[in-house]
């Protein structure tokens, strides 16, 4: 089901003697869009409103990035003349990336946030694929229970409180494992894999077991390689939140040499504070406002590079969790 | 086969499970132990088991509290106008993509209101800042059209709205996929007999497409009750000092700031806890009117 691209159906032939209010084919151009025959051909208005609301939403959605990109190219002067955001900057300069590569808090938050989600996501789809498989299997022993400890995790929150203490008796305050441990393993992921598993064909396993393979084997040989799509969204479901996550540094990390990306933007961006000295900034000609942007930029880069791979597995991952709960 | 064969056999199966079950156990169950302090004056150096304890005492100071009743009132305006702003959205943009012929096209636009939702809190609170806030472009338009220097970030009045357009903006294209896969099952039949049968283009939307999605429609409804109390933390929490305290505290930052910052732990314990079982009722309630209209929700009625 290739849901994401065709999600149109195809257009039926008329049958024989059925007046149809679709244009004769002769008179349509090769390459249009093929319309159902039972659809009149849409009003001029129709059309034009239709344009100009896609258009919108899709500036909408672009311009945040667009801008922000366009502002941590640019120099103080250009920034200063638009009044903030710059979308062209006539002049672009690196200088604002440079300065935030040099040794900077940034530097180093990038490099940690690769580590966390790198690790936690490797972590992650270690626990939870095989946990997955294995709550696939109907003749489990005790499968009823373990998957509704699982489940009813998705129903209640032990909340802040709770989880701050767990995480500081458990000795993990001020370690990367507070950033990784808390967020391991979604029962949400868990169910995604699990009814993807379940769905495939008990004939395979069947097969598979009758030539003498172990579940271990099934596992890895079977149901892992007729997976990928849905290993791939939950990978980058578990990697996004990973690269994301500031709530659990803001909570456990007071050693600032360890705070990710996430929360660095969060600490000197959003909160308004100069990442950079004033008196550096100034000495360079960099606005710091394009610091900033910059900060923001190699925080999305990540995010929009791995975004084309795994778009066309996105809505079988998501309806195969909402769908077979 | 006796209980012990079958662990014996599934041993292999067991042992995978084994590390994920333990995290559940630890992090989810174990963590719900903290929630003892509700119960406790916790001093974090004497520990659980040493600290006095103080029965219900926690929980009147609580309800005592007019701030809390103050937070408790936040929380309900906003996600109420959250719930009005952002539960149409995705069902309007669904219809909009789904009337979209060309491929290539739709595949476009598919892509471009996907991509908000894997953008984390932090970021987004940084790019609305900086296209509404002080230095932004929306203050060099309003100046620019003589309109005065309202900002929507830094409103009390417009908090509530800027969070429901923050998660409009966000999620609003995600939430599309599941309406979209809806309006992909209706049988093209339906609206070839319709048209035959004289229905115009609004009579079939009215008769054939809306009764296809309301099932899905009325499923989310009910389950986004559920979470009537808890949603919006992250984002409430990144963006408090925008605007008065009077206006953005809610439950969950209220909890933060009695407990994290304040260190009064019982009292932000028995708030927590209060918060996780009125949540759990609204989840399994809605659960509940979710089975009453037939629907599967959150978890299959046992039948």
């Amino acid at each position: 089901m290739r849901a994401d691209t065709d999600l149109r159906p195809a257009p039926t032939a008329a049958p024989d003697g059925v007046p149809s209010p679709a244009p004769p084919a002769s008179r349509r151009r090769a390459n249009a869009p093929r319309r159902p025959l039972w659809q009149e051909k849409p009003s001029l208005f129709g059309l034009s409103a239709k344009t100009i609301t896609i258009v919108v939403i899709s500036i909408l959605v672009l311009y945040p990035f667009l801008a922000v990109l366009g502002t941590s190219l640019s120099s103080e002067a250009e920034i200063a003349q638009h009044g903030g955001l710059v979308l062209w900057p006539a002049h672009p300069t690196l200088a604002a990336y440079r300065m935030i590569f040099t040794g900077s808090v940034v530097t180093r938050a990038v490099v940690v946030s690769l580590a966390i989600t790198l690790a936690g996501t490797a972590l992650s789809l270690l626990i939870t694929v095989p946990m997955a498989y294995a709550l696939a299997q109907k003749r489990l022993v005790g499968r009823r229970f373990f998957l509704m400890t699982a489940l009813f995790t998705m129903m209640f929150n032990p909340g802040i409180i709770a989880n701050f203490l767990l995480v500081s008796n458990l000795g993990l305050s001020n370690s990367y494992w507070s950033l990784i441990l808390p967020s391991l393993v979604s029962a949400f992921n868990l169910v995604i894999l699990r009814s993807f598993f379940m769905g495939l064909p008990q004939e395979l396993y069947d097969s598979a077991s009758i030539d003498g393979a172990g579940d271990l084997r099934m596992m890895l040989q079977l149901a892992i390689p007729l997976s990928k799509g849905v290993i791939a969204v939950v990978t980058l479901f578990t990697a996004v939140g990973y690269w994301n996550e500031w709530f659990n540094a803001l909570l456990y990390l007071n050693d600032s040499t360890k705070w990710p990306l996430a929360y660095v933007l969060r600490f000197y961006v959003d909160s308004g504070q100069s990442l950079v000295p004033p008196a550096v900034t100034a000495d360079a000609g960099i606005a710091p406002q394009a610091v900033s942007m910059a900060t923001v930029v190699v925080s999305v880069v990540p995010i929009v590079l791995l975004y084309p791979f795994l778009q066309r597995y996105f809505t079988r991952g998501v309806l195969t969790g909402a769908i077979k709960g | 086969m006796s209980f012990w064969q079958r662990v014996k056999r599934d041993r292999v199966l067991l042992a995978m499970l084994a590390p994920g079950f333990l995290f559940f156990l630890v992090f989810c169950y174990g963590a719900l132990f903290g929630d003892i302090v509700a119960f406790e004056d916790y001093q974090p150096y004497t520990g659980f088991l040493d600290s006095a304890w103080t029965g219900l005492q926690n929980f009147s100071a609580v309800f005592a509290d007019a701030v809390f009743w103050h937070a408790v009132r936040n929380t309900l305006v906003i996600n109420i106008v959250a719930l009005v702003l952002c539960f149409p959205a995705p069902l309007a943009l669904a219809l909009m993509l789904n009337s979209i012929l060309n491929g290539k096209v739709r595949k476009f636009v598919q892509s471009v209101v996907y991509l908000p939702h894997f953008i984390g809190w932090t970021i987004i609170v940084a790019l609305f800042e900086e296209v509404l806030g002080s230095g932004g472009a929306f203050t060099h338009l309003e100046s620019a059209l003589g309109l005065g220097h309202w900002s929507p970030m830094y409103s009390d009045a417009f908090f509530p709205f800027l969070l429901a357009l923050e998660s409009i903006w966000k999620d609003c294209g995600w939430g599309t996929i599941i309406f979209l896969a809806a309006l992909m099952n209706i049988e093209p039949a339906l609206y070839e007999a319709a048209a035959l049968d004289g229905a115009g283009r609004w009579h079939r939307f009215k008769s054939v497409t809306l009764p296809s999605v309301m099932p899905v429609t009325m499923l989310l409804l009910i389950l986004r009750l559920g979470t009537l109390l808890a949603s919006g933390f992250q984002q409430i929490l990144l963006q408090q000092g925008n605007v008065s305290l009077s206006a953005s505290q809610v439950i969950d930052t209220y909890v933060y700031s009695q407990g994290i910052a304040e260190g009064n732990w019982g009292q932000a314990g028995a708030i927590a806890l209060a918060e996780t079982v009125v949540g759990l009722a609204l989840v399994l309630g809605a659960n509940k009117v979710a089975h009453f209209f037939g629907q599967d929700g959150f978890y299959r009625r046992e039948s």
